[in-house]
């Protein structure tokens, strides 16, 4: 079985939620619409207070060109446009809806029959998907538009998709390939089109194997599509990590997937597209997982953007009573949470509450010299050398070492004995040197 | 005996040749250093703290000499009487600056800003401050794993464990700036030293809403304006809900720090009020947050 081949680690799994039926959270009686959800700068709003809008409405424009569209997830009347703390004590900019019954622009199809056959061109395609506010689904939220647009002289040759979930306790989008198969199929061959690739490898870990043999069935009908079943090991689902195990190429450093003829999206992010190009539908939901040991009912979740993620809570039990860490995202590459007092959007994948004993990290000692964080690094770096130099804050030589590859997986923090805060430097360093790297750039 | 002869001889010859290669090449490459850059190097500090924007004393010593007016060029450690000497060594004139100090503008101490949540990653301000806002319900305030120590070249900036805030040495403290530059909430800045140590300042950087902020920090500047009503000199403004004063007008009169209704001006070094000057200070409970708010 293939999978990548320098490093990785093996977390427990503890799919708490897998096979749990994705549950629609209730609407809202007040929606909170972030804008920034995206990579890149926040999105301009376009609306103003005491404007009604409708689901589906563009509410806010892109602000230059990494940024994407945002739109109304309910109907209502804007009350207002202000920023509202977010998850981690900051200030986000959002728009906030009282939410009046729930209509939808009539251009939406909300039939629930499955709309086969896709005529537009490739270029109506990106446009379409530009329009709905389509980002990468997967955590990073980069604007899916500009990776269908490979720059001039790069061609894409092969379509990747990215269905590991790797991550631990995090299952929605294995729920979501179990009940939107067919849809997800359609999105990929829109892709395809939109990329003019002749092939398309889905990657799937081993640990889905209903996910597998559907996905294998459904892939015998469609032409090019092909399922490839990967190792469980932790980061599979790194994009330079799955094209290595898919196609055996090595991104080079400080380059992107398309200078090997990669394109890589999200699964999610292809029934996304399915939504917006064959139904008109822009994003304005997500399934989302709410896991963790002493959760109640831990399950999947349709959640509208701008819902209060408690809402979703509520359903899965609510917060347990000893909850020591509240973490958006899973386990590995999630951040914690101060605040639950927030809305869904574009970037939540999943709500994991881990019980105090677990949630507290060990005093840390110093470093033995082992290499485990060595083995576990798959991008190859020596993560102890990189915490040494960014304590020191000696950047000239934390770029040398190839700091910027790093891709914030946390293995060699899971790995380290002494229990060190290796990706605590590691992540401070990157942000500096890239900071750097950005001055002298823009200096030329 | 020959053998002594011959090795004198060739180790002779070896050390002439090499004598005159020496001299040849120390002819050729002789870089003409403007002997003044030793001067002025002598009458710097020393310490090679980077405050002058160069990379150390030396480096500064070059530009000094280069430079045709030192306007632009100043050491904040030594201050106007060592840019003086430099003038003089250099025939130049320098601006008189009052000499200048880090000043610390947050006082939420562990009492008057109570935790709302622990972090638990590595003990490091510039990485807390890039994982979320603090442990505090305060997104502005110090959070207290001294960067600003670290940094500090001077020995003159230290973490005061009741407090949990850095506290300022005012007689080691140079103004070399390196604090202001690690400080990732940018809580610190440099303000002139004053007469007698004395200084006015608003020991806050909480840009919220009076209510909210408050709420986070009972010693937080809530933007209410009484003290810009006091002030006779013009020198303090309110931006963001936040008060400011301007230290090349403040006349250190202590109008403001007596209005202040939660305490956030401060005061250090003045002697006690007089009975007759003493303006009765509101209780900080008296203010009614929730006006403040809308």
């Amino acid at each position: 079985m293939k999978t990548f081949k320098i490093g990785g680690v093996h977390p427990q799994a503890n799919k708490l939620s897998a096979g749990q039926r994705i549950q629609q959270v209730a609407l809202p009686t007040q929606a909170v619409i972030l804008l920034d959800q995206h990579l890149g700068a926040p999105a301009t709003p376009i609306v103003a207070i005491g404007d009604s809008v409708k689901v589906g409405q563009l509410i806010a424009a892109p602000t230059g060109f990494m940024s994407a569209n945002v739109h109304s997830s309910v109907s209502g009347t804007v009350t207002k446009i202000d920023t509202v703390t977010d998850a981690w004590g900051r200030h986000s900019p959002a728009i906030t809806i009282d939410v009046e019954a729930d209509h939808w622009l009539e251009s939406i199809d909300r039939t629930p029959e499955i709309n086969r056959i896709c005529r537009l061109s490739k270029e109506e395609i990106i446009k379409k998907i530009q329009n709905a506010g389509i980002v990468g689904l997967g955590g990073a939220c980069f604007p899916t538009h500009i990776k269908l647009m490979p720059p001039p002289g790069k061609i894409a040759e092969v379509l990747i998709v990215n269905a590991v979930e790797c991550e631990p306790y995090l299952t929605c989008d294995h729920q979501l390939m179990m009940e939107h198969g067919e849809e997800i199929f359609i999105g990929i061959s829109i892709l395809m089109k939109a990329l003019a690739v002749q092939k398309t490898l889905i990657g799937i870990e081993n640990n889905k194997k209903d996910v597998i043999d559907y996905f294998q069935r459904l892939a015998n009908r469609h032409f090019g599509i092909e399922v490839v079943p990967l190792k469980m090991c932790y980061p599979q689902g790194g994009e330079k990590q799955l094209i290595d195990a898919l196609i055996g190429r090595q991104v080079p450093s400080g380059a992107l997937p398309i200078e090997v003829g990669a394109v890589v999206q999200n699964v999610a992010t292809t029934f996304a597209v399915y939504e917006a190009v064959q139904k008109n539908k822009p994003l304005i939901e997500r399934v989302m997982t709410v896991t963790g040991k002493e959760v109640k009912n831990p399950g999947n979740f349709l959640i509208r953007f701008g819902t209060p993620l408690m809402a979703a809570v509520e359903m899965a039990g609510g917060i347990p009573e000893n909850t020591g860490k509240i973490i958006g995202g899973g386990p590995m590459m999630g951040r914690a949470y101060m605040n639950t007092d927030v809305p869904a959007s574009k970037r939540t994948s999943g709500l994991l509450f881990m019980p105090e004993q677990d949630s507290l990290r060990e005093e840390p000692q110093n470093c033995i010299r082992c290499g485990k964080c060595i083995s576990a690094c798959p991008m190859g770096l020596e993560p102890y050398l990189l915490t040494n130099l960014s304590e020191r804050g000696l950047y000239n030589d934390l770029e040398k070492n190839g700091i910027m590859d790093c891709i914030e997986c946390g293995c060699c923090l899971f790995s380290c004995p002494s229990h060190r805060p290796l990706l605590d430097y590691v992540r401070q360093g990157k942000a500096t040197v890239g900071g750097i790297i950005r001055a002298r750039n823009a200096k030329k | 005996m020959n053998i002594i002869v011959l090795s004198l001889i060739v180790l002779g010859i070896i050390g002439c040749s090499a004598a005159v290669i020496l001299f040849l090449v120390a002819r050729k490459f002789n870089v003409q250093e403007d002997p003044r850059i030793d001067l002025v190097e002598q009458a710097l500090p020393g310490a090679n703290c980077g405050g002058c924007g160069f990379s150390g004393c030396r480096n500064f010593a070059e530009a000094c000499v280069k430079a045709d007016v030192l306007d632009n060029l100043r050491c904040p450690v030594g201050g106007t009487p060592t840019m003086s000497e430099v003038g003089n060594i250099l025939g130049l004139t320098t601006e008189i600056s009052e000499p200048m100090i880090a000043v610390v503008r947050c006082s939420g101490s562990c009492e008057k800003r109570p935790h709302v949540n622990t972090y638990n990653g590595a003990k490091n301000c510039a990485i807390a401050n890039s994982l979320y806002s603090g442990e505090t319900g305060c997104s502005f305030g110090c959070l207290g794993f001294g960067d600003c120590v670290t940094v500090c070249q001077f020995d003159a900036i230290h973490i005061n464990m009741e407090t949990g805030l850095p506290e300022v040495d005012d007689d080691k403290c140079t103004a070399c700036g390196a604090c202001v530059k690690a400080c990732p909430k940018s809580i610190i800045e440099l303000r002139k030293k004053g007469p007698k140590n004395r200084r006015i300042f608003v020991g806050c950087v909480n840009k919220d809403k009076g209510g909210i902020a408050r709420k986070a920090c009972t010693v937080a500047c809530i933007g209410c304006g009484k003290c810009v009503k006091e002030c006779s000199f013009d020198a303090i403004t309110i931006e963001n809900n936040l008060a400011y004063i301007d230290f090349t007008k403040c006349r250190l009169c202590r109008k403001c720090v007596a209005v202040c209704p939660t305490g956030a001006i401060h005061e250090t070094n003045f002697p006690p009020r007089k009975e007759d000057v003493q303006v009765s200070v509101p209780e900080a409970e008296t203010v009614k947050i929730e006006d403040l708010s809308k």
